[in-house]
């Protein structure tokens, strides 16, 4: 029995680990790529998810169809922000960013209730309700889900940042502004490709987790989510982020499972930011992060 | 003589630190005192009483920020639990040891300032993003700790009724006597900052918010002087929070969580990074948006929305209005409300021959 507990506390940890991952592979992206760091990533899963299930119940549109609104949606939204908040942002001091987009958080949480009511609503994925049972695991069809989209994004995107030459591109883009506008890439496209690409996650996040928890401006609480995860596997690499994902999502499970019965619950939402704190103290980088070398 | 200055030089060191950089800088302060501790009280009634008191808090708190951020460059998204750590700390001692409000005050912010120094602990190491999602993480351990730890914050929901305080055996309670309890307070936090930045301490600090490295070649000790800045910082937070809790009347965490973490960031940053005189004008502007979104609404709104939809209208409508403000401050405006200011003074002031 206690093992059973145990092994289903890891299961579910994994899986919505997974599912961290998803979202947080948005924040990496676009800091990867433009060095800005996004606190608004959690809103941008709200508002895709706000604008899919706004456009399935005000205007009865079909799932699939809602879906690509909800995608175009996001590519000519994060296009027109990248265009008008974040490329006036480029070289400002790091604070400078991280306030702009916490203001893009907070229109966000305005502007998607405003525009599409505030109640919360479903995203009626086809997915079978019942949980699947294999030997000792139980899961929720869309934590295994989540799952799946989530390592088959990564592994699609991984591919695409290492062959690809859009890609190697990007990584040269992340590299250095200065030599790769002199080795003739258009340093500027690749911002907007950047955060149409994170966009696109966030699509896939908000539609997985709005599924999950239902869509409302909840939904945008999962960007705090993400900063553990990033931070334990380091602001820049893909890898890191699918093992921070997994670290906190099992962190969180088992804190929920054995330390709040004691305490009297809540441990759940900062047990990943103490370990991040201690990973913090012993690797200030991050697990797989590199470290940056500062000159005078 | 009738004439007009064509500009301000500086010819010395002193001239170049004095407090009053302009000769017209102490009567425009006199003429402050006078408006603030004799016209506001005697002429706005208790409504607007009540907005000036909450910027008067709001000020020290923004203070406190900006010396972290704008002075030494810290970034700190933990500052609201720092202000319930000073809450907490005043209400237990009003409450069980009955002191009285020239102890609690400086209590609260030497409690704060040691979980302040604490919480800066990190900064030795990262710095940046590493840095911010860290004091992030202690603004959720504060939360989490005093919400579940009975002996702090005395059990129910949380929270600690805190007594009135008193002066020369009198219980201030209206609005007017919190406004003489409240705004000598701020006036002293500006006055400490003022000098605190122009002394070797604050030099010291805008060498490191400037070129960390060059401040460390140039002999000044980075680790301490950033803990400092941690400490500092959270003891104005810690005595904003007395002064919220002495005028809320209960200190409560729920006063102090995330959002009013970025409101004191928003404040900051739209007043201006690094200027006194900014944070107080932000803290002013960040306090009162909320207020002036509400009667703007309930003027011009009730013709576009629905009357049923107001209050949820108007909640929406101060989260954009205000998360486009910032946005709208750090595309056009960088330097905030201060560096506004400052043109417009500067225009006035050799109007009508600028060269």
């Amino acid at each position: 029995m206690e093992l059973q507990f145990f092994i289903e506390l890891v299961t579910n940890g994994i899986l919505t680990g997974l599912m961290y991952a998803l979202v947080a592979v948005g924040f990496v992206l676009i800091y990867k790529s433009t060095d800005a760091i996004n606190f608004a990533q959690g809103e941008f899963c709200m508002i895709a998810a706000i604008v899919v299930a706004g456009v399935m119940k005000l205007h009865g549109f079909p799932l699939w169809a809602a879906i690509a609104t909800g995608l175009l949606f996001m590519l000519v939204f994060n296009w027109a922000l990248e265009r008008v908040v974040l490329r006036p942002m480029i070289g400002r001091p790091i604070v400078a960013i991280i306030m702009a987009t916490i203001g893009l958080a907070l229109m966000f949480r305005g502007l998607g209730p405003l525009v599409f009511g505030a109640e919360t609503r479903p995203i009626p994925l086809p997915i079978p309700d019942a949980p699947i049972i294999w030997g000792p695991f139980f899961m929720a069809p869309i934590d295994v889900l989540g799952g799946v989209i989530s390592i088959g994004f990564m592994a699609v995107f991984g591919w695409f940042f290492m062959k690809s030459r859009k890609g190697v591109a990007m990584r040269a883009v992340a590299d250095s502004h200065q030599v790769s506008m002199a080795m003739g890439i258009n340093v500027e496209r690749y911002f907007v490709l950047a955060w149409m690409l994170a966009g696109f996650v966030a699509l896939l996040g908000g539609l997985v987790w709005g599924n999950a928890i239902g869509v409302d401006t909840q939904l945008a609480a999962l960007g705090l989510k993400v900063f553990p995860v990033v931070i334990l596997g380091g602001l820049d690499s893909i890898l890191g982020v699918i093992i921070g994902g997994i670290v906190v999502g099992v962190a969180e499970a088992i804190s929920a499972g054995y330390v709040d019965p004691y305490v009297g619950g809540g441990t759940k939402d900062f047990t990943p930011y103490v370990l991040m704190i201690l990973v913090l103290m012993f690797r200030p980088y991050g697990i797989f992060g590199k470290p940056i070398i500062e000159r005078i | 003589m009738f004439h007009r200055e064509s500009g301000y030089f500086k010819t010395t060191y002193q001239s170049d630190m004095a407090l009053y950089p302009l000769p017209i800088g102490k009567t425009a302060i006199a003429v402050f005192l006078v408006v603030f501790f004799i016209i506001f009280p005697l002429v706005l009634d208790e409504y607007y009483l009540t907005l000036v008191n909450l910027a008067a808090i709001a000020v020290v708190g923004a203070l406190g920020l900006n010396i972290l951020l704008g002075y030494c460059g810290q970034i700190s998204i933990g500052h609201a639990a720092f202000m319930s750590v000073g809450a907490y700390t005043a209400a237990n001692f009003a409450v069980h040891f009955h002191f009285p409000f020239w102890l609690t005050i400086p209590a609260g912010g030497v409690v704060a300032a040691l979980i302040g120094l604490f919480v800066g602990l990190p900064a030795l190491r990262v710095k940046g993003l590493y840095l911010a999602i860290a004091t992030l993480a202690a603004q959720f351990i504060i939360e989490w700790t005093l919400n579940h730890t009975p002996l702090i914050s005395g059990g129910i929901q949380a929270s600690i009724e805190m007594p009135r305080p008193e002066l020369f055996g009198e219980v201030l309670e209206t609005q007017t006597e919190m406004y003489f309890f409240l705004m000598p307070i701020s006036v002293i936090a500006i006055l400490a900052t003022l000098n605190l930045v122009r002394s070797r301490i604050g030099r010291a600090f805008i060498a490191i918010r400037d070129q960390e490295i060059a401040a460390e070649i140039i002999g000044i000790n980075v680790y301490r002087y950033k803990l400092l800045a941690f400490a500092i910082s959270s003891f104005y937070a810690g005595v904003a929070g007395v002064m919220a809790t002495y005028y809320y009347g209960i200190a409560n965490y729920e006063a102090f969580q995330l959002p009013i973490s970025i409101d004191y960031l928003a404040m900051v940053i739209i007043g201006g990074l690094g200027s006194v005189l900014g944070s107080v004008f932000g803290a002013v502007f960040i306090t009162l948006l909320p207020f002036g979104v509400r009667v703007f609404m309930e003027t011009v709104g009730v013709y576009f929305v629905d009357g049923v939809y107001l209050a949820q209208v108007i909640a929406q409508m101060r989260l954009i209005i205000f998360g486009g403000l910032i946005i709208f401050f750090l595309v056009v405006e960088p330097e905030g409300l201060n560096k506004l200011w400052q043109n417009i003074r500067n225009y006035f002031r050799v109007w009508p021959f600028s060269y």
